[in-house]
Parts: C-alpha cells; structure tokens; sequence
C-alpha cells in the first residue's frame, strides 16, 4: 500500500493545527478541543478500525508512520491512543466516546491523561471505558497524568508499541533539529557541526535513532495484539535510545536547547516521559529475559528469529 | 533520515537453506570447544571452505555463468548468519566471498571474472585485502606501496601491507596501491592490483595477537612482478573502488555476531545453574534485545544491497552500533559471572570468556575504525 495516501494529508493536518504556539497554549492549560476536533473530523482517528466498522482498516504496521508524524510534532493529544484504543473497542463491539482517549497500563503517569476524557484499562479483549479521573503530576507543562485505581496491565504490550512508535518519531525530527543547528551555529570561526567531536556525537545520535525506529518497527509487525517478546524487544530498544538522544541533542544545541521558546524542549520532555511510560527498557528487559531463560534453544540468533 | 532502513522479510527459499547447511555445520564443529568456535569468522579451515563451497553455499551472488549461485545477498545473509551463530571456521573464504568476488564482477574484466569467480565459489581461491600499511591505517589514502608500469605493459609492485587478516592462508591479495603520483595526491592515482601470493618476491610474516592467534600478518613486495591483467577495475579508481567494496565489507551479520558464541555460552550456563534473579533476566533481555534489533538493522542494510545500492553509509551506521554491542556483550557477562563467585563456571566458558574479552578491540577496528565509520555518518548527515 501507498502509505504517502495517507501520511501527506496528515502532515498537512499536523503542520496546520499543531503548530509550536498551539501545542504551547495547550501544554499551558488551553481548551484543546478546537485542535482536538480537527483530528475527529480528519477520522484518521478511526485508522486502526476495521473497514466493516466504519474505520480505515490499517494495519498497526501501515500506521505506523503516523503515529510517527504524531511524535515528531510534539502532537499534545493522545491521538494515537485514541486510534488504538478506538480500535480495541470496536473490535469488542463497544462504542466510543468523541473525545481523546488515554490508555493506563499502570501506576505511573498515563501519557496524554491530563488532555483525556476517558481512559482505557482493562485487557485488549475486554477494555474497559472510564470517565477521566486523574490527578496532575506537578511537573512543568506537563500533559501527562496519575489515573489511580484502574488495571490496564494487560495492554502493556500495545502500548509500550505505541509508545516506542511515538519516541521513534520525535527522535528522527530530533536528529533533524540537531543537525540543522549544528551546520548553523557557528564557534570558532565555523559551524560547530565541523567539529569532529560534535560529529561523532551526531553520528550516535543517528544510530540511535535508527535503532528506535527500526526497534519500533519490530513492536508494530504484530498488529494490535503484539508478541510479548516483540513489544519487548520495540520498547527496551526505543527507550534505550530515548535517553540518549535528549542527552546529545542537549549537548549540541546548548544553552538555547533548554530554553522554554525553543522547540527542542517539545520534543524531548516527550522522549523523557514516553521512555519511562509504560515500562522502561529494564522492565521489558526482564519480561524478555524470563521468556529467553525458558525458551527451549540456547541459541540466540534462533531465539530472536521466532520472536 | 536513513528511512530507507525498513525491516524485510528474507525470502522463503532462503529460509529454507537453513536445515541442510545446520547438518553440514555440526559436522565440522562438533569436536570444536567453545572457545575455538568463538573465533567466529577468525577461524581457518581451509577444508571446511572448500566443503561449503562444493554444497553450493559460497559465491552466493555470483552469476552461475561464473560458477556462482546466482542468488543474492539476502542468501548470504542466510548462510552467514548461520555460519557465525554456530561458530564454524569459516576465516579462509570469507573474504574471497564477502568482497573479493563482488568486486570481481563489478570491476573485472571477463577474463578475471573467468579466471577467479568459479574458483571462489569453489571454496578454492582463497582471499585477502591489501590495505593498512605501517604508516597507512585509519588514513588510508596515504599508501606507499606503488605498482610502475612497465615498457611491456607489466607491473612492478614495491611496499609493504600490515595487519592483513589471513595473508598466510590466502592464494591471493587484492592490493590498494599508489600507480601515479605521490601520497601528497591523497584520493588521485591509486588503483586495486591482484597480487598472486606465491609470486617470487612477496614475503609474508604472521603476527601473533594478544590471544596467541596468528590471525594477521605483514607482507612485504620487493620488485614483484604483476602480468598487465593484474590490475583490476580502472587505473586510478582504487578509492572509489574501495569505497564500495567496503560497503560490503561492513555491512553483514558479522558486525553483529561476533560475540554470539559466547552469548549463547552464557545462556547455557544460567540454564544450568538455573538462575531465576531480576538482575539475570534483566542483563539476559537486553542483550537479546539489542541483538535482535541489530538484526533486523543488518537485514535492511542488506535489502539496500539487494536493490542494487551500494549502502555506505547505512553500512557504517550499523557496524558501528552492531561492533559497539559485540564489544560490550564480555564486559556484561564477565562483570555477571564475576558478581556470583560462589557459582561454579565451566573452565571452557572461562576459556571463552577471556578469548573474547581479549580480542574485542578489534571489533571496532578491522573494517574501519569507529571514529572514521562516525566520519562517514557525519558526512552523509550533511556535516562535512
């Protein structure tokens, strides 16, 4: 299929509604329901939706790049768990509710809560629906949220694919920021991208944001009901990269990169928040360590072929 | 940026390859310790080569004109990835078949493609590469070594190539070498020369590594006559050449396997003593983990050579972060076995513990340096 169908008109959405300046009121409090309603209106949140229910009928993998656009764009709603958990629902013959939809898969801060009207638990094949209840995490600007007392654990799995998708998206505009400002900024007589010790950390900079990309890919190939060891493997790979892709492209830009008028800053407290959701590299480490200690081969290039 | 790095399916009749080559496999590894296996694509067993060559799993994407297979680098990939998984010797053709051949067929002329290629398929015509000298290693335009041109159209090779992997075992080098100019042309006036191993004048002197291997060696040429066909590809292309054929060189499986075995020795182990711990499971998923990313990474690296690219820079990428985690694969498992010392360990996964905490720097090394691979990023990143 054709992917660029679909993922032009959405960037074009994207570039029109999610502007630095919207997602800036939004993150500050603002009513996100105008951008909100481009995005119901567009229906691409209906993407992940079977054709016969009125949905666009994609695969996670044919969406993934969507969902990439969304985490390039620092988009400051939980469009993408809407479209996963829009799909979930309707695959249950639930209905839906209009608004942006969250997904808790535990304790921690929910990504997109804050901006919610509902949160999805539950188990991939009996979700369950709630009114959002959710209690703000303190931290500055931030649209993340606690939603006590619910159970997702169970859509764990999806979601730390969702998540890996998002980061990996934010992380390839991230390279892009970086390496634009480093053959503009200009020290010592030369931009500061001719520097070789700047080089190299662009240079790993770009292998890790292959890394997630390709890590993610591997999370998404499963469809909405992802092997444990793939969304495993996506997310311990797209949150190893998280981290150290804030890390550099901080370094690089200096100074201007934590100011809060720079765009930089979007993206990479989303990097941050998305790498800790819904499992961090160890926590799926060790879910993938426990399926590798009992899986019948020694051999790891077997083990990592059937995942 | 580098979206064109998309995971890939190999192809079901590769797939396939796997059970009959298995059993030739564990017929050469089955008295081989650990340790030895652990060589990876270091270990020589000039038989074993021609074995695998008479079966049909060497010169895969060669022409079958050429005495090939004439199937593709996803095949390889196949045949590759099980080779260096079980830790069979596979050092004597693994040039030949990795760089030699293709830069043959892309280069050559129709009578070396003749000459060399059926016998590279073969497992017969064995390979090495010409390319660091004393004072050439990371700046690798600045080669001495100079083949004149001759009145009657021959070649007169003077010089001296170092840290040549398998020069000892090999029937042939193909030489980086200046044919023009002086080192201050950098780029301009090299070209690539076939050199015939047992041709009087070459003198070849095995260095012994930190592990005990005589894996690499110095090869000295003094007034070594080349025929006129020893050149291959066009005078004065040898940069660009070399260019390309690196892109092969770097971008396999074996960028990302080279601790494998040992990997999969330390798997056996903690099924053995049954470990059941957080931290186990913890340190044991990421580096599946990250194995199985770097994986698919090399499978889209090399669907970029099926369609017919020459990927340099995907390639460098990948070795770079694949050479990365092979060498960070000792230092995890040796701080693991180390944090139990109450937890009895098999001498032969000692044995293969220190071999490949020993020989890991070269991971980052052979096939370009980590510093000048993030050079060749930062040059397709649009920084230099």
């Amino acid at each position: 299929m054709d992917m660029t169908e679909f993922t032009d008109p959405f960037t074009r959405l994207i570039e029109d509604i999610c502007t630095p300046s919207a997602i800036r009121e939004i993150e500050e409090g603002g009513n996100p329901a105008e951008m909100w309603n481009a995005f119901a209106e567009s229906g691409f949140l209906d993407a992940l939706v079977a054709e016969e229910s009125g949905g666009a009928g994609l695969s996670l993998a044919e969406a993934a790049p969507l969902i990439g656009l969304l985490g390039a764009h620092a988009v400051p709603l939980p469009v993408g768990d809407t479209m996963v958990a829009r799909a979930l629902l309707s695959a249950s013959r639930m209905d839906y509710p209009d608004g942006p939809l969250a997904i808790a898969t535990g304790a921690g801060a929910v990504p997109f809560a804050a901006t919610a009207t509902h949160i999805l638990s539950g188990t991939p094949e009996a979700p369950v629906l709630s009114d959002a209840r959710v209690e703000k995490t303190g931290v500055h600007h931030d649209l993340d949220a606690f939603a006590p007392g619910l159970d997702g654990r169970a859509l764990r799995p999806i979601a730390a694919v969702l998540r890996a998708l998002l980061i990996s998206g934010a992380a390839g505009r991230v390279l892009e920021m970086t390496v634009d400002y480093a053959n503009e900024r200009a020290q010592f007589g030369k931009p500061i991208g001719k520097q070789q010790a700047v080089q190299q950390q662009l240079s790993i900079l770009a292998e890790q944001a292959v890394a997630a990309r390709i890590a993610a890919s591997i999370g998404a190939r499963g469809g909405l009901t992802p092997r444990l060891a793939d969304a495993a493997i996506a997310k311990h790979g797209a949150s190893l990269a998280a981290g150290q892709i804030a890390a550099i492209a901080h370094a690089v830009h200096g100074a201007i990169g934590i100011s809060e008028e720079y765009d930089l800053q979007l993206l990479t407290r989303r990097l941050h928040g998305w790498r800790l959701a819904d499992g961090s590299e160890s926590y799926w480490a060790r879910i993938l360590g426990a399926e590798r200690m009992t899986a019948a081969t020694s051999s790891t290039a077997d083990f990592i072929r059937a995942a | 940026m580098f979206e064109n790095l998309t995971l890939s399916t190999l192809p079901p009749e590769d797939e396939a390859l796997r059970p009959a080559l298995r059993a030739l496999i564990q017929e050469a590894i089955v008295d081989m310790p650990v340790h030895r296996r652990a060589r990876s694509w270091q270990g020589f067993d000039a038989a074993f080569s021609r074995k695998l060559g008479q079966a049909g799993y060497l010169g895969l994407s060669l022409p079958t004109r050429y005495g090939g297979v004439g199937r593709g680098p996803f095949t390889r990939f196949v045949v590759v990835e099980e080779l260096l998984s079980a830790g069979a010797p596979v050092a004597g053709h693994w040039i030949a078949d990795r760089q030699s051949g293709p830069l043959i067929l892309n280069y050559g002329t129709e009578a070396q493609r003749q000459f060399y290629l059926p016998r590279i398929s073969k497992g017969e015509a064995l390979f090495c590469i010409g390319m660091s000298e004393p004072g050439s290693g990371s700046d690798l335009a600045s080669v001495r070594t100079r083949a004149e041109r001759q009145d009657d159209g021959s070649w007169r090779l003077n010089g001296q190539k170092i840290w040549t992997t398998n020069a000892m075992h090999s029937d042939y080098m193909i030489a980086l070498v200046r044919t023009s100019g002086t080192s201050a042309d950098r780029q301009q006036g090299l070209s690539q020369v076939i050199v015939d191993l047992k041709l009087p004048g070459v003198t070849i002197r095995p260095i012994v590594d930190l592990t005990g291997d005589a894996g690499f060696a110095e090869v000295f040429f003094e007034d070594v006559r080349l025929d006129a066909d020893a050149l291959i590809g066009e005078e004065g292309q040898g940069w660009r050449q070399v260019t390309a054929e690196l892109a092969f060189e770097r971008s396999g499986p074996e960028r990302i396997y080279s601790s494998v075995v040992l990997l999969d020795a330390w798997v056996r182990h903690l099924q053995a003593v049954g470990r059941t711990d957080t931290a186990t499971h913890q340190l044991l998923g990421s580096l599946t983990a990250q194995q199985a990313v770097l994986r698919e990474m090399s499978l889209a690296v090399t669907a970029r050579l099926v369609a017919g690219e020459s990927p340099v820079v995907e390639a460098s990428l990948m070795k770079d972060l694949g050479t990365g985690f092979e060498q960070a694969v000792p230092q995890l498992i040796g701080d693991d076995l180390a944090a139990h010392p109450d937890e009895a360990i098999d001498p032969e996964l000692y044995r293969t513990l220190l071999y490949v905490t020993h020989i890991a720097p070269s991971f980052s090394l052979r096939g370009g340096t980590r510093e000048i691979l993030r050079g060749i990023i930062a040059r397709g990143l649009g920084l230099r």
